[in-house]
């Protein structure tokens, strides 16, 4: 077999240590978050107890609930963060499409990726530009479930975090709405889940550069040429 | 139009003793959460203070309020409530009629500029010149206007005159509004279809006692009522964090009393102190008889169906669709086009699959800069 056309490749350091904890951190919190948030607007009785003072399952799926809550809420802030300090691939502004190359290539993916219309593009290295749009929109997505969480947990909780949302319940018409609201974006990361898992595979298994491992190790591949 | 005595002064003259007088102003501190501290301030009130003149306006309302008020318990009886205030004008139960009724109101507002208490039962339509709702010739928005212009406070009694209620529930053809979205000046909202008798006659209590409007929440309700939900002072709570449901309203879990949550019930999402004072002298709520709480002091209540629901309807796909129906079938679409795209990838891109495996490093072959 002929060896000619093989490129050299480089390791390029592209996901940072707190990149990669911000999203794994993420990652469980939202899994969590999912389930028990799932189950505390569908619950199933479950009696192992003869007494309601012999259990106490749903407090405890609750209690999970806020405190990934919290847990998420902070890596949250931490990546933000992370977005002014961290290097070129996390930055902010891979995030927000300010430069019409971003939209060009947007274009681009989507002649490439999703339709398939057009064989070879460029392969960013760090976010491509849609996928960071897609980012920024989930980011949005995020303060809104904050919010919206925040301010249904403040009538029972006297910390000073929840307080500073109340004001979000008579702006939304009352606890219903807001409950409503939080519930159905719910289902925003189920579908952002199993789409984002999707393009990682695809990616990976297209272009060959490791993004599916970068996240663990940090690392990606770029031709050298 | 009789000089306003005090509620001392009205009791004499009804033949009540001063150990009555005295029972009745405990009750009274007690029910507005005033302290033993407190009780001087009361009995002072209600002995110097001469009864605040009442106007009560009935807009677009079934009356509910007032039927409810009239059975406040504590303080207890029927006629001291009525004696407790001077109700100057008030369409259901005063004797008189016409422009004798409309005198007494004109009298009360010029006579007490600034000192009078204007309640407003029910929601003013604003929908073609407020039409809907007229009374003596002037419409519903008009004689709210005038009446508050010198009221000392402004009390919306129930749901319809502090979120809209039924009137305001979609289409909301009359175009009924709260008498806050109306006012400019602060707005006592005491939400409720109807609200607790008892919660009625201690913010009235409260206004006369300390002679300003209570503490109020972010919705212009009252903290003492409002500040809590029927969930988190229900008897049944236990049961929820035990994570037992009733699921069908004659299985054996409802005979058991467990939580009602799964049918619907809206205690955790409704602030209110049904669960607390409980309703009928003290007797029950509806959670207590097997019913699950209808939100009944929420905003928008009517159109936040079906009741007998945790989840309501997704607005614009009928009634029996949810969010999480919506939702199950965004999350099959996106599984259905993701694995749809895969196979369209290995046969579009087959091509140049086949050319990267071609040009991968053989087995054998020496990677460039590997170090095994």
């Amino acid at each position: 077999m002929q060896n000619t056309t093989t490129s050299s490749y480089q390791r390029v350091y592209v996901w940072e240590f707190p990149v990669r904890l911000y999203h794994w951190v993420n990652a469980i919190t939202v899994t969590i978050l999912i389930v028990t948030g799932y189950v505390i607007g569908n619950p199933t009785t479950i009696t192992y107890g003869n007494e309601a003072y012999q259990q106490y399952w749903f407090g405890t799926v609750r209690f999970l609930h806020f405190v990934s809550a919290f847990i998420f809420f902070f890596n949250f802030l931490v990546r933000i963060y992370w977005g002014f300090v961290g290097n070129k691939f996390a930055k902010w502004h891979n995030f927000i499409p300010l430069k019409k190359d971003q939209w060009r290539e947007m274009v681009e993916i989507l002649k490439v990726d999703i339709l398939q219309t057009k064989m070879r593009g460029r392969i960013s290295l760090g976010h491509n530009a849609l996928a960071g749009l897609i980012y920024f929109l989930t980011f949005i997505v995020f303060l809104f479930q904050c919010i919206t969480g925040f301010a249904m947990y403040s009538s029972m909780s006297s910390s000073p975090l929840p307080q500073l949302f109340n004001w979000v319940v008579p702006l939304m018409g009352g606890d219903f709405a807001v409950r409503q609201w939080h519930h159905m974006f719910m289902w925003f990361f189920i579908v952002f889940i199993i789409i984002h898992v999707y393009l990682v595979f695809y990616h990976d298994y297209v272009e060959g550069r490791g993004t599916t491992s970068s996240m663990v190790g940090g690392w990606k591949f770029t031709r050298k040429d | 139009m009789a000089e306003n005595l005090t509620i001392w002064q009205t009791m004499q003259a009804k033949g009540h003793s001063r150990r009555e007088f005295l029972k009745f102003c405990s009750f009274a501190a007690a029910l507005a959460g005033i302290g033993s501290a407190g009780f001087p301030r009361v009995l002072r009130a209600f002995e110097k203070e001469p009864r605040p003149p009442v106007i009560w306006l009935h807009f677009q309302e079934c009356t509910c309020c007032s039927e409810s008020f009239i059975r406040s318990s504590h303080p207890i009886v029927a006629d001291v409530v009525f004696d407790y205030l001077s109700l100057d004008y008030t369409e259901t139960l005063q004797a008189a009629a016409g422009f004798q009724a409309e005198q007494c109101m004109e009298d009360t507002m010029k006579k007490f500029a600034g000192k009078y208490i204007l309640l407003v039962e029910g929601s003013i339509p604003l929908e073609d010149d407020g039409i809907y709702c007229t009374i003596a010739g002037k419409s519903a928005v008009d004689i709210l206007r005038e009446t508050a212009k010198n009221a000392a406070a402004v009390i919306a009694w129930g749901s319809c005159a502090s979120n809209g209620c039924i009137q305001g529930a979609a289409p909301n053809p009359t175009g009924a509004t709260p008498v806050h979205d109306i006012l400019s000046q602060p707005v006592i909202n005491v939400p409720g279809c109807p609200p607790i008798a008892e919660v009625m006659t201690a913010v009235v209590t409260h206004i006369l006692v300390f002679g300003k409007i209570p503490e109020l929440d972010s919705q212009g309700r009252p903290r003492e009522f409002y500040s809590r939900r029927v969930h988190d002072t229900c008897y049944r709570r236990p049961t929820y964090d035990a994570g037992l449901f009733v699921e069908s309203w004659d299985d054996e879990n409802a005979r058991k009393g467990y939580c009602l949550y799964k049918m619907g019930c809206r205690g955790p999402v409704t602030y209110n102190a049904c669960a607390v004072t409980r309703w009928n002298e003290g007797t029950s709520y509806p959670i207590q008889s097997g019913h699950g709480c209808l939100g009944c002091s929420e905003n928008g209540f009517w159109d936040n169906g079906p009741f007998y629901r945790h989840l309501a309807s997704f607005p614009g796909f009928g009634i029996e669709t949810t969010a999480d129906t919506i939702g199950t079938v965004v999350g099959v679409a996106a599984a259905v086009g993701v694995t749809a795209h895969a196979i369209t990838t290995n046969i579009r891109k087959r091509k140049l699959i086949a050319e990267e495996i071609q040009n991968s490093v053989p087995e054998s072959g020496d990677v460039e800069g590997g170090e095994e």
